[in-house]
């Protein structure tokens, strides 16, 4: 992205002539509203910015951004990334999904795409429901959910996003939520200076299907002591008087209160390289635990993309050029006269 | 066996034949394959025009001596052109009894039989569920069996090697080879270079190669076994360079030549699967045309990869067999609706399911014509032959931009594997057709069509001033924005359909090869064009009104056709499915055409068609 520096933006430029289709009081508006706000301080043209999404209520998101756009098909938003970013690295490709899109019907390419480290800026909306098909549960729906399809309750155990991409050794995880605005922002500038997949779960709350799926974690009287908000370098304390901490037991993580001789310097440290500690929080889950925000991990590792464009300009340096004669005689050739 | 007394050569007669058929089979450890290809090559060298077939089994090494683990080549050369790999043979040389039994039906009376005797024991006669050894019952009275010592012989040839068994039985296929070379008066030395140029690294398996071929050749010559020899003479072919060529490398060379003239990169987005692979394999090692290949996690995945990169303005491909086809329609239909260009190859195999996957069948026309989820009408392009394959593949690439639609090209597991040789083109004589992107903002609209081909613009991303969005969800006809108006959509539909109609510009006038009118009009697609080609020829030679049009556009249909079937009296359509592009003519003209269909996985052989033919014409 060449002309980075010289652009200067607004927030409204971002925005397209679309009418806004979600649900008022969507969650969704919030992380629109933040990737609008954020966008004009990255320095990027307009034109260079690709979204790309699949289907269900997030991917409606490509629409209302006024840069380049498409919205796909069920699940697929990733492949078709890769296939944008690999023939295009000069452009910076955003995935829009959801937890239906990106972990059900699409879980293979969201996996693949984060196993091969595609620089794609992947960003899933998590309400735990269905909410374009009206109200189905999801693969993050917790066990036992009531709805229009399981109606003594689904038998389905819930997919852990963060552990999925742990899994595939992503190279960017993160978390954050819609309500918390500016979070949201730092962690979505963060997504964008990476050069790698980034994973972003932003938990969202669907207030027509799901109303209330995070409603302790965005409380305000409780969100205190049930958001651990991550800090590399810093101990992880958390609550409403900063007297609650993580402290790991042995090899398992639990949660003290400072004081009667615990202290700040018996705490877990973030660190976003550690794997294991990216593990243990990926892990860490209400009620036992706060939800962790932030970003759980960051590593460096060479993109597909770029590996694949070496590969290319490698072979065409190689060969002097493409001789297409030439390729056509190649092998046992013989002339008849 | 007599040999020959040292320094007594042997007086052996040459006797002229105008063309052979010879099959090689053995198990699929032999090296059939590389066996038929050298063969192939050496023939080309002699002068003949060839066609090849290419049998091999599924199973990557099935259990040794089975039935089913027999791999074949057949190569059919001659001095007369060549349309087919050829019906029965006139040769034929097995490396074990599970060769024999399953290749000895095609084998013409008094056909000449080559077969390795030591092989023909106890634990191999019963793999190949022989009773009695077929050596001994008289069985193969009605053949001239010559009973080659391959595997002796071979090891005598390599004995100062001290190499291990296994490596001398490695070989045994380049002895046979050698035989059969000097039986049909072929010349060795392109094999021996070949051989020369695939083992440089090991030089052991060099020198036993070398060694074997050559013992081989000279125990024809010095042997009183085969009194004597065969000589083909030169073809008359069409002045050029040639080259020999399979089906899916002439497939990937049409995609880079075409990519090349657009000025693009080519990207191709697939996943393995039998007979498609080798296109992948072939792009993978031409990085330096600008060629980005891409095994994705699964066939969706392949698609929606080349949809990707169609959409930032590069060559979008992928390459299945039909059970891919299936997983890829989805995106195909998206494809359709945001009307970028993409090339969707479809090499079919023998279905349903995994079916016969290493077998061609030419089943998938209307899922190819029809099988998509609403109305997403998509040009479908057929290639005819091995070399043909460079063509259609160009054609559907320079299609697909020019109209910017998705286009489905058809080949299929024969053509990919068969060979024959192919006279170059010059890069220069191919047609030029260099892409333009929209980047003037001024009226631009993402569904701004082309008056002449209705094509939308293409912009790529990066462009500034013409940020849009498009998707799957129906669209304005003029803007792309999101409308679900009743009438608009209708005008959606119907403008696709028209881009369709609108490509019928593109196809040259129906070549009636044959005949201009008369009493029957073979009508075929794909695959088959040279077994129809052979048939038809016959009763040409016999004066009879008989004529042939072979398809290559399959959608849109030729906008003559009609018109041409109207001047034959009855109309034959053999296919290798149960009447496929039978149903498509049926409904499109009205008219009451008959089919020829065969399901065995293999090509139509020339009597098959010579067969219906005559009775039709009797009718
Ligand atoms: S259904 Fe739920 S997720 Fe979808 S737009 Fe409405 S509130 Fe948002």
């Amino acid at each position: 992205m060449s002309t980075a520096s010289a652009v200067k933006l607004t927030r409204k430029e971002f925005v397209s002539d679309q009418d806004v289709r979600w649900c008022p009081g969507c969650g969704d508006y919030s992380i629109l509203a933040q990737v609008q706000k954020v966008f004009p301080d990255m320095g990027i043209p307009r034109e260079n910015i690709v979204f790309i999404s699949g289907i269900g209520c997030s991917s409606r998101f490509p629409y209302y951004m006024n840069t380049y756009g498409f919205h796909s098909i069920h699940g697929r938003a990733p492949a078709i990334a890769t296939g944008l970013k690999v023939s295009r690295p000069d452009l910076m490709v955003w995935v829009v999904t959801g937890d239906g899109d990106g972990l059900s019907i699409g879980g293979n390419h969201l996996m693949h795409a984060l196993r091969r480290n595609v620089d794609l800026k992947i960003l899933l909306f998590n309400n735990r429901i269905y909410g374009l098909t009206k109200g189905q549960y999801s693969p993050t729906s917790e066990l036992g959910k009531v709805t229009k399809s399981t109606p003594v309750g689904s038998a389905d155990h819930p997919l852990n996003p963060l552990l999925l991409a742990l899994g595939v050794d992503a190279t960017f995880i993160a978390r954050t939520i819609d309500v918390e605005t500016r979070h949201q922002q730092e962690v979505i500038k963060r997504a964008a200076e990476h050069k790698g997949a980034t994973f972003v779960e932003i938990l969202q709350n669907c207030n027509v299907y799901n109303d209330g799926a995070f409603a302790s974690l965005t409380d305000k009287e409780t969100k205190a002591d049930t958001q651990l908000m991550l800090e590399h370098g810093k101990p992880m304390v958390f609550g409403k008087n900063k007297d609650r901490g993580i402290r790991l037991n042995g090899l398992t993580p639990e949660v003290v209160t400072l004081g009667n001789g615990i202290g700040v310097s018996d705490l877990l440290i973030h660190d976003e390289t550690d794997a294991v500690l990216a593990f243990l929080l990926s892990r860490m889950a209400p009620p036992a635990f706060p939800t962790p925000l932030g970003v759980i991990r960051v590593i460096e590792k060479p993109t597909f993309d770029a590996l694949m464009n070496h590969q290319i300009r490698d072979a065409m340096e190689k060969s002097g050029g493409a001789d297409l004669d030439k390729l056509l005689n190649r092998g046992d050739v013989w002339t008849v006269k | 066996m007599a040999t020959n007394p040292v320094g007594a050569p042997l007086q052996k007669t040459v006797q002229e034949r105008e063309n052979v058929v010879i099959r090689f089979a053995g198990d699929s450890g032999d090296g059939m394959q590389v066996t038929g290809m050298q063969f192939t090559t050496e023939s080309v060298f002699a002068g003949n025009d060839i066609g090849t077939l290419p049998d091999f089994p599924a199973e990557i090494r099935a259990p040794t001596g089975t039935l089913y683990g027999v791999s074949a080549f057949q190569v059919n050369f001659s001095s007369k052109n060549v349309f087919t790999p050829g019906d029965d043979l006139d040769a034929l040389v097995v490396m074990n009894p599970a060769a024999l039994k399953t290749n000895l039906a095609d084998l013409k009376q008094n056909g000449i039989l080559i077969l390795d005797k030591v092989e023909f024991n106890e634990p191999n006669l019963k793999k190949a569920e022989y009773t009695k050894s077929p050596l001994d019952d008289g069985s193969l009275d009605k053949y001239q069996t010559y009973q080659v010592e391959i595997t002796k012989l071979t090891t005598l040839a390599l004995k100062d090697m001290n190499l291990p068994n296994r490596s001398v039985m490695r070989s045994r296929n380049f002895f046979a080879l050698g035989v059969v070379s000097w039986l049909f008066t072929r010349p060795i030395e392109p094999t021996l270079n070949w051989i020369k140029e695939r083992f440089k690294r090991t030089p052991e398996v060099m020198e036993a190669n070398t060694r074997a071929l050559k013992a081989g050749y000279n125990m024809g010559e010095n042997t009183e076994i085969f009194a004597s020899s065969y000589e083909i003479k030169p073809a008359q072919i069409a002045p050029g360079v040639y080259r020999n060529i399979t089906g899916n490398t002439a497939t990937a060379l049409g995609f880079v030549a075409a990519a090349q003239k657009a000025g693009l990169p080519l990207f191709l987005g697939s996943y393995p699967i039998t007979p498609a692979s080798d296109v992948l394999h072939d792009l993978s090692t031409l990085k330096n045309f600008n060629v980005y290949t891409f095994q994705a996690e699964d066939e969706i995945a392949g698609v929606g990869s080349a949809l990707g990169a169609a959409f930032g303005g590069a060559i979008g491909i992928t390459t299945t067999s039909g059970p891919g086809m299936n997983l890829k329609a989805e995106t195909v239909g998206l494809a359709a609706a945001v009307e970028l260009p993409l090339i969707i190859t479809d090499i079919q195999r023998a279905g349903p399911s995994t079916g016969m996957p290493t077998k061609p069948e030419q089943a998938d026309l209307l899922q190819s014509l029809y099988g998509r989820h609403g109305e997403a009408p998509l040009p479908v392009i057929a290639a005819s032959s091995p070399g043909d394959c460079f063509y259609a593949a160009f054609e559907a690439v320079r299609i697909a931009v020019k109209y910017m639609t998705p286009v489905i090209l058809l080949t299929d597991g024969y053509l990919a594997n068969a060979s024959e040789p192919w006279l170059l083109p010059r890069a220069a004589d191919l047609p030029d057709f260099k892409v333009e992107f929209r980047t003037d903002p001024q009226g631009f609209f993402p569904y701004l069509r082309d008056e002449n081909t209705l094509a939308r613009p293409w912009v790529r991303p990066g462009t500034p001033g013409l940020e849009h969005r498009i998707g799957g969800l129906e669209k304005d006809y003029l803007t792309g924005n999101i409308s679900y108006a009743p009438n608009n959509h209708e005008q959606m539909v119907r403008v696709r359909y028209r881009k369709m109609a609108k490509i019928t510009q593109e196809i040259p006038p129906t070549k009636v090869e044959g005949p201009e009118r008369g009493k029957l009009l073979v009508i075929g697609w794909g695959s088959t064009y040279g077994s129809i080609a052979a048939g038809v020829k016959d009763f040409q030679g016999q004066g009879k009104a008989v004529s042939q049009v072979h398809l290559r556009y399959l959608n849109p249909l030729p906008p003559d056709l009609g018109e041409v079937i109207s001047r034959f009296d009855k109309v034959l359509v053999p296919e290798m499915n149960m009447g496929q592009l039978l149903r498509v003519l049926r409904a499109e003209y009205l008219v009451d055409a008959v089919g020829l269909n065969k399901i065995q996985g293999r090509p139509f052989k020339v009597s098959e068609i010579t067969a219906k033919i005559a009775r039709m014409l009797e009718e």
